[in-house]
């Protein structure tokens, strides 16, 4: 079958999305997708930040669609154009779910642990504004806690049901879920239980927001202050493939993680030994550097550029303070008069 | 989200559970689940008309399903209180249709004349006012439902009426 | 007097039980598809009769029924969507507390036609009372062997159940109704696929309004031609209109399509008019969902023609001057109804009954509440009708389901229609304090202090 986005055809199997189609051109016109996760079955259609503009249905029916399609869970059909980036619709569409994502959303990216790799902040980056139009007071959840390795932060939540989906597919028990309904759904196990699956730690890993994060890594290092490094160990979990992402920091590993692609999908899921329960680098084996995105906040303490001494002017003047003041701390170059000695013994200066 | 953990006591009496199997049938083998709603209901009826994280736990037993997805459903649909009420609970529709017709200074006039606020329990526990949203009769408005049965054409004076019929036990709730 | 189908025998005392509708040719239209007709041909009988969707949509009902995927040999399902929350519509409650056996000889009927051997009625669960009454006139219906195994000896099975739902409006959504009938939630689920291929239990599945099912019956025991035959146009038929509001006689009433407006609001044999002396502001023809109509364009459209009840003649205009048949939640407003306070209420209303799954619908709706009741209460800016209108158009054709564009519609209308109340609350909090703002001053006495003069 033959597809055609934003101009460029491709040739694709029967029963591909539109989606994927995109992601196999690849570069700008792939929509951006926070709920769709290739490997869980069922995800999709929720976010609708990946809508896109179907201006040819197929070859044997070549109306338009009326309304934007998610393209995440619309097949491909023979003859099909696609507008995705060139659409001022669809650029529409993702700007109004960017703007639907981000007002009830805390933004407090500084002391969010998912910032430096977070799916929202690039759809912000992308589609977003620097001004919000909602004035209202934002929604806010009561905390829950979800055992000792998993932050739960509904506040952060965009309700993807990604975690669910992982529950659902790779545990034998769920005992989270989507709990209420309409603006106040949460993630929640409702009798506040700890979920201590072997495979639950994979939730983190496929959240695309600060919701769910590492406890053990919590408020440790800023992502990109890491260096991330694929390894592997000899894992006995049945189903653990072993291989996985260590962030270091100098020798100390401060986080494991799956390995993710260039859409942020984990290669293989890992299990919860491997994720937390091996923090020392003698139990690995370090393969060599992770390699990301270049545009990635990730490589600016990466190995794989050249590091260079930074000036900035403004941050040397905050930092040091300014020519004049810095004589009067010093002291020694300006020394106070007689009348100033005096004010200083007393304590006024 | 945290919740408060309420107790209560859990009955399943043989009248319930003949009840449970017959609702039970009325799907097929293998599909249990779909009789979740109906036999949520029934379970609340018979338990004062809320569910407790115990009671949802058996019901999540009997359907052989996960507790997590009863939980879902029960917090998903309104008519399932997950904490105790007042064993008479006006809800009163609120929706514009009955508004037009003087819902709003009915449902004031109700919970003066109780002494309580809307989502408020009276101190013996017999009463609770709600506003709901639509309850499908915007043509005999203004109107509220009690129990399983809607009482329609409301004045201050039938509300009287209601107050002192409950208090001396003369409701019936529920269609049985 | 205008046709019946639906209610012609209404006041026949008695009717509710299964002897008594018996006696006047119940079950007749089961006995004539079971014994003379092949399933195809009840299709094409209902096909014919341009039956369209009465749950609001208007989706030509043998169409739909021509769908169902019959190729996969997997079971098939009937479902009859009696989750009936529109705010406005209390139709399919009429006929099925006053007539149940109505509703049960059309989904016998129909489940033949289609080949379902398991369907459900789905009921709201805040009718508790008619749940029980519609369980009632099934085990009669079975006792008496129209339902089960063989029946009439045609060798075709049929197990009907009631099932109760729990207050989501959502679950009205055809296949959001279908996830809670299987015990779910009521999120409703992406399509495709449709209900038609894989439906409840991924089995293809029909799902059709109460009334839907209630004209079949007439249809089969008389032809297809001669249901065409009433109403107008596409518009085939008698309707059940619920009307509700500022009239004299609310209720159900059952209309040839084609009544115009103005003889449905004011002649004796229906609504009779206002309830009080006070003028005619403002009317919801299809239930809460639909753009509101101002006074001025009830009664005509806007090229000057009348107005009639038909699916056609009330959205004529498009959503610039028209509005949409809907559901037939008949609502109308007279100048002591403030229209930013019964937006602000809809708005509430789609606010509590989004069911969280996509974006635009989740926080859009509680935004649009938001904004409202900050007009509404005295504490809005003038940017805010702008920022409503950008609101409703961002949520309006993005979500899942259709409930976004039920929440942005009757917000859109107001605003085009009545953007000077808006005006109002905006500049004269003082003046709107009280709820009943415009009782004692109608919103005409008072319109001068925000339209444009010119000096």
């Amino acid at each position: 079958m033959k597809v055609t986005i934003d101009g460029q055809e491709i040739e694709v199997e029967a029963g591909t999305t539109i989606l994927q189609a995109a992601r196999m051109i690849g570069g700008e016109s792939v929509p951006p997708a926070m709920c769709y996760y290739s490997k869980l079955k069922g995800s999709g259609g929720k976010c609708r930040c990946c809508l896109v503009e179907v201006a040819k249905g197929s070859d044997a029916d070549p109306r338009p669609m009326p309304k934007l399609m998610a393209s995440c869970v619309t097949g491909c059909m023979d003859g099909m154009e696609i507008n995705s980036k060139n659409s001022d619709r669809v650029r529409e569409a993702r700007q109004s779910v960017t703007e639907f994502l981000l007002i009830n959303h805390p933004l407090d990216c500084p002391i969010c642990d998912q910032a430096g790799e977070c799916d929202l902040q690039d759809l912000s980056f992308e589609h977003g504004k620097s001004k919000t139009r909602f004035i209202e007071e934002k929604r806010t959840f009561e905390p829950e806690d979800i055992g000792p390795n998993i932050q739960l932060h509904m506040n952060r939540c965009i309700l993807c049901q990604r975690c669910v989906q992982v529950a659902d597919q790779l545990t034998d028990k769920r005992v989270h879920g989507v709990l209420d309904r309409g603006d106040h759904a949460n993630i929640s196990t409702c009798i506040s239980k700890a979920i201590d699956n072997e495979f639950s730690g994979n939730m983190i890993d496929v959240c695309p927001v600060g919701a769910l994060t590492d406890k053990t890594f919590r408020f440790k290092s800023r992502v990109w202050f890491n260096k991330p490094y694929n390894a592997h160990r000899e894992c006995t979990t049945p189903g653990c493939c072993g291989k996985t992402t260590v962030w270091m920091f100098g020798d100390e590993i401060q986080r494991v993680t799956g390995r993710k692609d260039q859409y942020h999908e984990v290669e293989d899921f890992i299990c919860n030994e491997c994720r937390f329960d091996h923090k020392d680098p003698a139990d690995w084996v370090i393969e060599g550097p992770r390699k990301f995105d270049k545009d990635s906040v990730i490589n600016q303490n990466n190995y794989t550029q050249k590091l260079e001494t930074v000036h900035i002017a403004t941050e040397e003047g905050i930092l040091k303070g300014r020519e004049q003041d810095r004589k009067k701390i010093s002291m020694t170059a300006i020394p106070l008069d007689k009348e100033e000695q005096e004010e200083f013994k007393n304590g006024n200066l | 989200m945290e919740r408060i953990h309420y107790k209560q006591e859990i009955n399943m009496t043989e009248a319930l559970m003949n009840r449970i199997n017959e609702l039970l049938s009325h799907y097929p083998e293998d599909k249990k689940k779909s009789a979740l709603l109906p036999v949520l209901h029934e379970v609340q009826d018979a338990h004062d008309n809320w569910l407790s994280i115990e009671l949802m736990d058996k019901v999540a037993e009997i359907l052989e399903i996960l507790p997590i997805e009863v939980y879902e459903v029960a917090t998903f649909y309104t008519m399932y209180n997950l904490k105790p009420i007042g064993k008479y609970m006006f809800e009163f529709c609120q929706t514009s249709c009955c508004c037009l017709r003087g819902t709003e200074d009915l449902m004031d006039y109700t919970c003066e004349k109780l002494g309580v606020g809307i989502g408020e329990t009276t101190a013996d526990g017999l009463f609770e006012v709600r506003g709901v949203e639509c309850l499908g009769a915007c043509g005999y408005a203004p109107m509220m439902q009690l129990g399983d049965f809607y009482k329609e054409h409301l004045t201050k004076e039938k509300i009287d009426q209601l107050i002192a019929d409950c208090r001396d036990n003369k409701i019936i709730l529920h269609d049985k | 007097m205008s046709k019946k189908i639906l209610l012609d025998k209404i006041n026949v005392p008695g009717i509710k039980t299964y002897e008594v509708y018996r006696q006047h040719g119940g079950y007749a239209s089961v006995e004539k598809a079971i014994k003379s007709m092949t399933p195809d041909e009840v299709v094409e009988e209902v096909k014919k009769s341009g039956l369209r969707g009465r749950g609001g949509a208007g989706f030509p009902a043998g169409m739909k029924w021509s769908f169902i995927d019959k190729k996969s040999g997997k079971p098939r399902h009937l479902v009859c969507n009696a989750d009936e929350s529109e705010p406005g519509t209390f139709k399919d409650r009429y006929l099925m507390e006053f007539i149940p056996h109505l509703l049960i000889e059309g989904m016998i009927t129909s489940s033949f036609a289609l080949g379902a051997n398991r369907s459900y009625i789905y009921i709201r669960g805040e009718y508790m009372w008619v749940y029980k009454i519609l369980e009632r006139a099934i085990a009669e219906a079975k006792a008496a062997g129209w339902l089960g195994k063989n029946i009439l000896g045609s060798g075709y099975d049929l197990e009907l159940h009631v099932h109760c739902g729990a207050g989501a409006y959502i679950c009205g959504e055809e296949t959001a109704l279908i996830e809670s009938l299987e015990g779910k939630r009521g999120n409703p689920r992406i399509k495709p696929p449709f209900p038609a291929v894989s439906g409840l239990w991924a089995n293809p599945t029909v799902v059709n309004n109460v009334e839907t099912i209630a004209a079949v019956p007439w249809i089969v025991n008389n032809s297809g031609d001669d249901y065409a035959k009433i109403g107008i146009g596409r518009s085939t038929g008698t309707k059940l209109i619920s009307a509700s509001g500022h009239v004299k006689n609310p209720g159900v009433y059952e209309i040839e399509l084609g009544l115009s407006v103005d003889e449905f609001m004011n002649s004796d044999e229906y609504l009779g008019g206002m309830s009080s002396s006070r003028p005619l502001k403002a009317l919801v023809p299809g239930g809460s969902s639909v753009p509101i109509l101002p006074a001025d364009l009830i009664f005509k459209t806007a090229n000057g023609e009348d107005r009639l009840m038909t699916y056609e003649s009330l959205s004529d205009g498009g959503f610039a001057t028209g509005s949409m048949l809907g559901s037939g939640g008949f609502i109308v407003y007279d100048d002591t109804a403030c229209i930013v306070r019964n937006t602000w209420n809809f708005a509430r209303f789609y606010h509590h009954e989004s069911c969280g799954q996509c974006t635009p619908c989740r926080e859009g709706t509680g935004w649009l509440e938001k904004v409202l009741w900050r007009i509404e209460n005295g504490q809005g800016r003038e940017e805010d009708i702008d920022l409503l209108w950008s609101i409703q158009s961002k949520i309006e054709g993005n979500t899942i389901c259709p409930l976004g564009d039920a929440a942005s519609w009757p917000v859109a209308a107001a605003i085009r229609h009545f953007r000077e109340e808006f005006e109002y609350h905006v500049r004269f909090p003082e003046r709107i304090k009280n709820r009943n703002h415009f009782v004692a001053e109608p919103f005409d006495k008072v319109r001068h202090l925000v339209s444009k003069q010119t000096v």
